[in-house]
């Protein structure tokens, strides 16, 4: 068992880990941060994706122990200071990217990395990003609506 | 998973010597050793994290004119950073599975792998690059030997790639839309003494050299030098994605692609 500090949506964060602990087991187990979420745990769905020095990746192909000493960002330190939806996730729930929410939190944080990198995506740009998240509800039109919506652009997207 | 210790030394030296040790393996980006060992398919004692060291990583010309890339550099970082000195290099990392994973799996732990679905090794071995280890200097041609298996010896550590850039290059896949992966992918490199042309993908033996394509299109690099020419299905793979004659077929269409978008 070795111990590991991180920062965790700006706070500090210190816990026991296996060389085997997963950063989402770690999130979720014991920093009880269960808006992390584990769809397939095979690296595939992308429910898990949160920020670790500002990039996306997947936190069940991550050790817990690779992330000491990181900034990592989840869901959950999203919202704005008030407590209010930030513009990604008002635009999620304005524009129904969301059915049963499962794959919602890696969706977020993935659009949220686009938009830092890349803060006027086109449509096509959207979709290639989101290879990596899957989504078994919404048929994706609604999340690239919401994601298009969230950069300040024209929401009428061609599939509709 | 069965448990491991990790390590994360900060130089090659402690890598290597951590390395020797009994059960010890590399671990790069971790995006196909960590699946790997979820499955329980492998039980290391030690893994050896090769991301914190400063010498494994990053993108740099050398003073021939080769494009040097890190051992532990990111997918991510590779299409950003080779992106002016080597447009086809940049693509295909651009290409690779999605995001998240560009951002941590890396060219040493793909070309160590070896998959014979992986990108990186139609790179390596459609430029003749060396790879360069913590013992010794391996030329793509002799590096690569068949699905999964390399020259590498255990413990040894890919520390950088080095790639002889191209005049003009291109890497085209045909993605394998459930995996991400290549189910055919063609990396064709224009140099000044010749044209190679390497594929992944489609072979059972794994990444291969087209050479019937190479000597066409070393005569005239253009599509129609390619007009005709086909590998045969035999020995191609064969499963529920696609039969050997359909990857026999993508082999000459992506070829095709390839150099039309790179003439
Ligand atoms: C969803 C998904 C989609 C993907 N799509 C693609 C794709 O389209 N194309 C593609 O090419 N790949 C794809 N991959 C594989 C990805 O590129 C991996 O990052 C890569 O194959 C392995 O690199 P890694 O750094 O993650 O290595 P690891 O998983 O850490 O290690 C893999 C193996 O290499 C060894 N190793 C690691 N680094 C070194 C080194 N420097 N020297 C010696 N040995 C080393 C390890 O011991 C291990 O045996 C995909 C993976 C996923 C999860
Ligand atoms: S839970 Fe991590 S990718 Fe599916
Ligand atoms: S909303 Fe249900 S999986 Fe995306």
């Amino acid at each position: 068992m070795t111990q590991v500090s991180m920062t965790v949506n700006g706070k500090s964060a210190t816990g026991t880990v296996e060389g085997r602990t997963l950063l989402s087991s770690f999130l979720r187990d014991t920093l009880e941060l269960t808006g992390t979420h584990v769809g397939c745990d095979t690296s595939q769905c992308g429910a898990c994706v949160v920020h670790v020095n500002g990039v996306a990746v997947k936190s069940c192909t991550m050790l817990a122990a690779e992330a000491d000493g990181a900034e990592v960002a989840t869901i959950e330190g999203q919202a704005n200071a008030d407590g209010s939806l930030n513009v990604i996730q008002q635009a999620f729930q304005d524009h129904h990217g969301l059915q049963c929410g499962f794959c919602t939190p890696g969706m977020v944080m993935s659009a949220a990395a686009l938009l830092k990198d890349n803060p006027k995506p086109t449509e096509a740009e959207v979709r290639e990003y989101l290879e990596g998240n899957i989504c078994r509800c919404t048929g994706y039109h609604n999340i690239v609506k919401a994601i298009m919506a969230a950069s300040g652009q024209d929401v009428a997207i061609a599939a509709e | 998973m069965y448990n491991f210790e990790f390590v994360k030394p900060a130089t090659l030296a402690d890598a290597v010597a951590a390395l020797s040790g009994e059960d010890a393996q590399a671990l790069g980006g971790g995006q196909t050793l960590i699946p790997t060992l979820k499955q329980r398919l492998n039980q290391p004692g030690t893994l050896v994290s090769l991301l914190s060291i400063p010498e494994m990583v990053g993108v740099c010309k050398t003073d021939d004119g080769a494009l040097s890339v890190g051992g532990a550099t990111t997918h991510a970082t590779v299409s950003a950073e080779a992106a002016v000195d080597f447009p086809g290099l940049a693509g295909l990392a651009s290409h690779i599975g999605d995001p998240a994973v560009r951002n941590r799996g890396t060219i040493g732990g793909s070309l160590a792998n070896n998959d014979p679905a992986a990108c990186y090794p139609a790179a390596a071995l459609g430029t003749g690059a060396t790879i360069v280890t913590n013992a010794r200097e391996i030329a793509a041609d002799d590096y690569f030997q068949g699905m999964f298996a390399t020259a590498l010896e255990e413990g040894e550590v890919i520390t950088e790639v080095r790639f002889p850039v191209p005049e003009v290059s291109n890497y085209q896949k045909f993605v394998q839309p459930a995996s991400r992966f290549a189910l055919v992918g063609v990396f064709v490199a224009k140099y000044a003494d010749g044209v190679r042309v390497a594929v992944t993908g489609a072979s059972e033996e794994g990444v291969f050299r087209w050479s019937e394509a190479e000597a066409a299109l070393s005569a005239i690099f253009s599509v129609d030098a390619l007009a005709g020419l086909s590998v045969p299905a035999d020995g191609m793979i064969g499963d529920l994605h696609g039969t050997p004659a359909y990857r026999a077929h993508l082999v000459a269409v992506m070829t095709r692609r390839a150099v039309a978008a790179a003439a």
